[in-house]
């Protein structure tokens, strides 16, 4: 099986404190990967490592047998890591059609001389991004909020708004930070559905972090246990499921004496 | 409140043509009859020159002959022709609709810019005071470019400035004129109105390349420590510039030609707002908001957040050295203690007041803020009593000044009204 992103013998310290310890992943093209882990276990971590948040202290990180350790998030982003983030990051003062343009910054190139005299390659360009805009709106059913402020969407839109973007950044795997959180039951059967059709139509990899394990064991082909920065378990959802070691780590261990 | 709005929609369906002619009319009728009967009849000295705001300030007793002027000269002719050629001038504008956007644009400016010649030329004081508005206007456009579009607090406009109108000043003086300090003229002064533009690029470069000085300690800080970072830098250059005896000094730099007529500076104003308003619509643009507003989402979605900071001071820089290089010239004398503190007070108010991220909003707040301080001047100190209060109640009532995140949309502007709906 080929592989498109892979992480290996990362390790990351804050100060000393080690967060990340011996850290590895292999991401097949298409694959559902799945990060799991009680709060603190250094999961988003792991997120902001790969995505060039922070530079890994220890490892090597290679996409398409390229390696983008130590490249610039906006370079790495523009390689094709999409990402959301667990606490939304949309820009508040922006409507919902900005917000996927923006996204499309690495695909123009027209320059800040284009921008300041609008030539016809700026409008040019910025007229077919506004067309992927709408189309990827109507994807992810926003398309009637376009001109709306983000700020003043219902929650579960605002999800669909980072999702929408992360995708206008054109990538192969997409990072998703729980997807589902603070997300009422309707919501959450809504957001499979759209993760489920994001992976069919643009045949991306997904690599994300859940606490709800039954979305977790719907959707993911390979799950990840992350405790105290170390992987304790990984495998198949099966395995994963029933693995003493997981429910110890979620449950905690009951003291029998 | 009935009659306010039955007033509003009797005069929503003039055109922005049906104005022009109005204040065409009205500024014909100040030239003609102004001084020999109307000023004369109503017992002003003169003709009003800011709508009467000075005279009415200076002695109160004139009052009620300042409004009656205002009222003849300008809000019934305006009013009653705007109304009464309706007819004639809709038909016209949903002419110019059908002209490619740009021309109808154009044409409309110089319209307009024929009415503001006639009407400034009735007094050099009005000449004056337009010149400045202005040339604030650039200046308040290019730190809502930092300040507003950006969000970062920036201080060092007054430090942009001053080297935009020094280097421009060195670049006349040195090349067109005789001057005392630099020799003789190198080029003919006939060149001079001709390379004008090209000095005032030099000196917004120069504005430009000083602004790395700020820009780059942006990437690590914002908000109060990029405020002190960019204080010190007004003040670096400030300094620098006093212990300078080539440049004068403290005691300044005067004898700048006169290459700055109205019309060259109503021309870069309007360069300015063109190339500006199309940067912030342009995604390149728009990327400061990304910045502003969560600059780690940017970096994920492929924005290059550096690029952005350096290109937003660089820009800003650049249109506040233009400014500076057009306000030596028209003022044809500049020292460093124009470009203080003061200055800086005065710029932020003008960003403030009229509104962040929004074009028309700056132009509101340079105008405003540069005729209200105009036509307060018989107050004297009261005026910095007055100016400061109108500002906090604005920051009480819309915290982002009056008409913040709204963009120019010329088209809407320009269209003929006379179809019931538009």
């Amino acid at each position: 099986m080929s592989t498109l992103l892979s992480v290996k013998n990362m390790t990351h310290y804050f100060g000393g404190l080690r967060a990340v310890h011996g850290y590895n992943l292999n991401i097949a093209p298409k694959q559902i990967t799945g990060l799991i882990g009680p709060n603190g276990a250094g999961k988003t971590t792991i997120f902001n490592l790969i995505t060039g948040v922070y530079t890994p202290t220890e490892g090597e990180i290679t996409l398409q047998d390229q390696s983008i350790k130590g490249l610039e998030t906006n370079e790495i982003a523009a390689k094709g890591l999409g990402r959301t983030f667990q606490n939304l990051a949309l820009w508040r003062h922006m409507n919902v059609l900005d917000h996927i343009k923006m996204a499309h910054y690495s695909q123009l190139n027209y320059g800040l001389f284009g921008a300041f005299f609008n030539t016809p390659a700026c409008r040019r360009q910025e007229a077919k991004v506004a067309e992927n805009a709408y189309r990827l709106m109507e994807l992810f059913d926003i398309k009637q909020f376009a001109d709306h402020l983000v700020v003043n969407l219902p929650y579960g839109a605002q999800r669909r708004v980072e999702m929408a973007r992360a995708m206008a950044t054109k990538p192969k795997v997409l990072f998703l930070d729980e997807p589902t959180a603070g997300m009422t039951p309707d919501e959450l059967v809504r957001m499979i559905k759209i993760i489920k059709q994001v992976h069919q139509d643009f045949g991306v990899a997904i690599f994300l972090i859940e606490h709800r394990m039954k979305f977790v064991m719907e959707l993911c082909q390979y799950i990840q246990t992350l405790v105290f920065g170390e992987i304790i378990a990984e495998g198949e959802p099966e395995d994963i499921q029933n693995n003493p070691k997981v429910i110890e780590a979620y449950l905690g261990k009951e003291d029998l004496t | 409140m009935e009659l306010a709005r039955k007033f509003k929609s009797a005069f929503s369906t003039v055109p922005v043509l049906g104005w022009m002619l109005g204040f065409f009319v009205a500024v014909l009728i100040e030239y003609y009859w102004g001084y020999d009967y109307i000023s004369y009849y109503l017992g002003l000295p003169k003709i009003p020159v800011l709508f009467g705001t000075l005279i009415m300030l200076k002695d109160p007793l004139m009052i009620p002959g300042a409004l009656a002027y205002d009222l003849v000269v300008y809000v019934l002719p305006v009013l009653a022709v705007g109304k009464l050629t309706e007819k004639l001038t809709n038909p016209l504008a949903a002419l110019c609709e059908t002209l490619p956007l740009a021309l109808s644009v154009i044409i409309h400016l110089i319209l307009f810019y024929g009415v503001l010649h006639l009407w400034a030329g009735i007094n050099d004081y009005r000449v004056l005071v337009i010149k400045l508005t202005m040339i604030s206007i650039i200046l308040t456009i290019s730190v809502n470019v930092i300040n507003g579009y950006q969000g970062e607090f920036s201080c060092s406009h007054p430090g942009f400035m001053a080297i935009g109108a020094y280097v421009s000043s060195i670049l006349t003086l040195l090349l067109f004129t005789n001057d005392k300090i630099f020799g003789d003229a190198l080029l003919p002064q006939a060149l001079g109105p001709w390379c004008f533009p090209i000095v005032l690029i030099i000196g917004g470069a120069a504005a430009a390349i000083g602004s790395l000085a700020v820009a780059i300690p942006s990437f690590r800080t914002r908000g109060d420590y990029l405020a002190i970072i960019s204080l010190a830098f007004m003040f670096i250059v400030k300094s620098a510039v006093e212990n300078l005896q080539v440049l004068g000094g403290a005691r300044g730099m005067g004898g700048q030609p006169d290459f700055a007529p109205l019309w060259v500076i109503f021309v870069w104003t309007m360069l300015c707002i063109w190339i500006i308003h199309n940067f912030v619509s342009s995604i390149l643009g728009k990327a400061l908001n990304t910045v502003r507003d969560d600059e780690a989402a940017s970096e994920s979605m492929t924005i290059k957040t550096r690029k952005t900071k350096m290109s937003a001071f660089m820009f800003g820089a650049f249109w506040a050295g233009v400014a500076g290089g057009l306000f030596a010239h028209v003022l044809a004398y500049i020292n460093p203690g124009m470009f203080s503190i003061n200055r800086l007070a005065e710029i932020l108010a003008m960003v403030y007041f009229g509104g962040l991220n929004s074009i028309v909003g700056s132009i509101v707040g340079a105008v405003s803020i540069n005729i209200l301080g105009e036509a307060l001047r018989p107050l004297e100190l009261f005026k910095w009593i007055i100016i400061p209060l109108i500002l906090i109640f604005v920051m009480i009532f819309r915290p982002y000044g009056l008409i913040s995140f709204k963009e120019i949309n010329a088209k809407k502007l320009l269209r003929a009204k006379g179809k019931k709906g538009a």
